[in-house]
């Protein structure tokens, strides 16, 4: 069954706009009276006050490398944050790890792992796609540079913003 | 007549000069720039935040609540490039935002904006026919931005341009049938007089002095205060939508037309339209003040009180006439604060319900106040 939907009656008041009009002017005077009498604050004066002590637990700033507690990097080069990130800011070439190498049964390691942070739009995938647990979003969020080479992290910029984490992923550990 | 280059005085010349300068360098253009900081600040407040607060002196930390941000605006918009897109009629486009603004200064030539200052008087033009002038040249503006609209050749700008083309037409007709109750009432189109009768006879608005009060006799003001009332408030919206001011800023509606006739504009270019915009709320602020709030008089009869103290009753003191010109620009700035919060007060309206109001509503009522407000006077003033 339709149902017809009635137009509100509006009176005589309603029609001439006049005493909405001088409500909604009494609402916006009321606010701006409330902000310059100080009794209300609610901007914060960003550079000099910051919120990073409030920041939650999964906040996601800045994508970030870590290395494990034998300082070996986490990440195996198998590039899966490379293929399924969004906007394709992740660039990784593996390379194998020489015999020899005191980790040379994980078998590969990047060569070069870059994050274009123009392009990363801190979705959070590779962090949710990393097998390993190698790549982690940190509480960084103003990553500024002054030209398109400045704003890629290197892999060794990625490790320093990460640093150490210890626990989680066991797989390659002499214990196992 | 003899118009030779000997009879014009020098000093004369001069001092209309100076009197040029002052009012459009010193006077009106750094309000226009300031009411922009203005318009930011009270949209701030109003909406809970803080506003430009940054900008001070420059190379210092001193910030003096953003008022520096003006004059950073002005050199941003002097340096940004210039763009001229290709497909546009240079010429009009070239031309177009200078008659946006320069009708807006022109018109404040007859507003007087003080009552005397050694002896001369405070206003460009003391011309007898001061509104007239006023609706004469402001009507202007609309080739602007109609010029812009179409010398822009693209869709939006052509659309805006139609839309305040219309708009300032129909308006045109309220903003002067509403004017005329007023000029009936003084008898006078000389804005100087009508300043000086309202000090001594009370402001159109506020009847409580001299004659025009009850007590002293002044019943015609008495009855004629709900005819002035009528007026003020058609005259006053209807300056809304002659300076394409929310409610009424149709023309350029962001969310419609991306920014209406001025789209294609950059740099100084749109500088000069928004400038433009602000100059014609300033002036309108002034019209508005000078017919119905006493224009630079003080209330309730100071001026003649103030004058008796200081025993010359030909000559205004200088400490007076600097009084009045801050009496008059006090007055225009809570008007501009007016404006502003009326802007960040009210929804935009719809285009039929805007024409539906100039034609429909404001047209008859005008028309209905002159015959009311003569009917009075019929009856009062015998």
């Amino acid at each position: 069954m339709p149902i017809v939907v009635q137009r509100p009656r509006l009176t005589i008041a309603e029609k001439c706009y006049f005493p909405a009009i001088m409500k909604g002017l009494r609402i916006t005077l009321g606010h701006a009276i409330r902000i310059l009498l100080r009794k209300k604050k609610v901007t914060m004066q960003y550079p000099e006050a910051k919120w990073d002590d409030h920041l939650p637990e999964h906040y996601r700033g800045a994508p970030a490398l870590v290395t494990d507690e034998h300082d070996r990097e986490r990440c195996v080069s198998c590039q899966l944050c490379e293929f399924i990130c969004p906007p394709r800011a992740i660039t990784i070439i593996p390379e194998e790890i020489p015999a020899g190498d005191e980790w040379q049964k994980v078998e590969k390691r990047p060569k070069i792992f870059d994050i274009d942070m123009i392009r990363c739009i801190y979705c959070g995938m590779c962090e949710e796609v990393c097998p390993e647990q190698a790549i982690f979003l940190r509480k960084d969020y103003a990553i500024t540079g002054v030209s398109r080479e400045e704003m890629v992290h290197d892999k060794k910029k990625l490790y320093e913003i990460g640093g150490r984490r210890e626990g989680l992923v066991n797989k390659w550990n002499e214990l196992k | 007549m003899n118009c030779s280059l000997a009879s014009i005085e020098f000093s004369a010349v001069l001092i209309h000069v100076i009197k040029i300068v002052v009012l459009v360098f010193v006077v009106i253009l750094p309000m226009v720039a300031y009411s922009v900081w203005a318009e930011r600040k009270v949209s701030a407040i109003i909406q809970d935040r803080v506003g430009p607060n940054r900008v001070g002196i420059p190379f210092t930390k001193i910030s003096l609540a953003g008022l520096g941000q003006p004059i950073a605006d002005g050199v941003k918009f002097l340096l940004k490039e210039d763009l001229t897109p290709g497909h546009v009629n240079k010429l009009y486009f070239w031309l177009a935002p200078a008659l946006t603004m320069v009708p807006a200064i022109l018109t404040c030539a007859v507003l007087p904006f003080g009552s005397e200052l050694f002896g001369e008087k405070m206003v460009v033009a003391d011309l007898n026919v001061g509104p007239l002038f006023i609706f004469a040249i402001a009507s202007l503006s609309v080739y602007g931005i109609v010029l812009a609209g179409w010398s822009s050749n693209s869709k939006y700008p052509f659309l805006g341009g139609i839309r305040s083309s219309s708009q300032m037409i129909s308006y045109e007709i309220s903003l002067g049938l509403s004017l005329v109750p007023v000029l009936l009432i003084f008898g006078e189109l000389n804005l100087s007089t009508i300043v000086e009768e309202q000090s001594k006879n009370g402001w159109l608005l506020l009847p409580l002095w001299g004659e025009g009060a009850v007590w002293n006799g002044g019943w015609d003001r008495f009855f004629l205060f709900f005819p002035a009332c009528i007026a003020f408030i058609v005259f006053t919206t209807s300056i809304f939508a002659e300076t394409n001011r929310l409610p009424f800023d149709l023309p350029e509606c962001e969310t419609e037309l991306v920014a209406g006739y001025h789209t294609e504009y950059s740099s100084m270019k749109f500088a000069l339209f928004f400038l433009g915009e602000y100059a014609a709320m300033i002036i309108g602020s002034g019209l508005i003040v000078t017919l119905f709030l006493g224009g630079w008089s003080l209330p309730f009869g100071w001026d003649a009180g103030l004058m008796k103290m200081a025993g010359n009753p030909e000559q205004v003191p200088w400490w007076l006439g600097l009084m009045h010109i801050a009496t008059f620009l006090g007055k225009v700035i809570a008007f501009i604060i007016f404006f502003i919060w009326v802007r960040w007060t009210l929804p935009r309206f719809r285009y039929d319900q805007l024409m539906k109001l100039g034609w429909i509503v404001f047209f008859e009522l005008a028309l209905l106040n002159i015959f009311i407000t003569a009917g009075i006077l019929i009856l009062t003033r015998p």
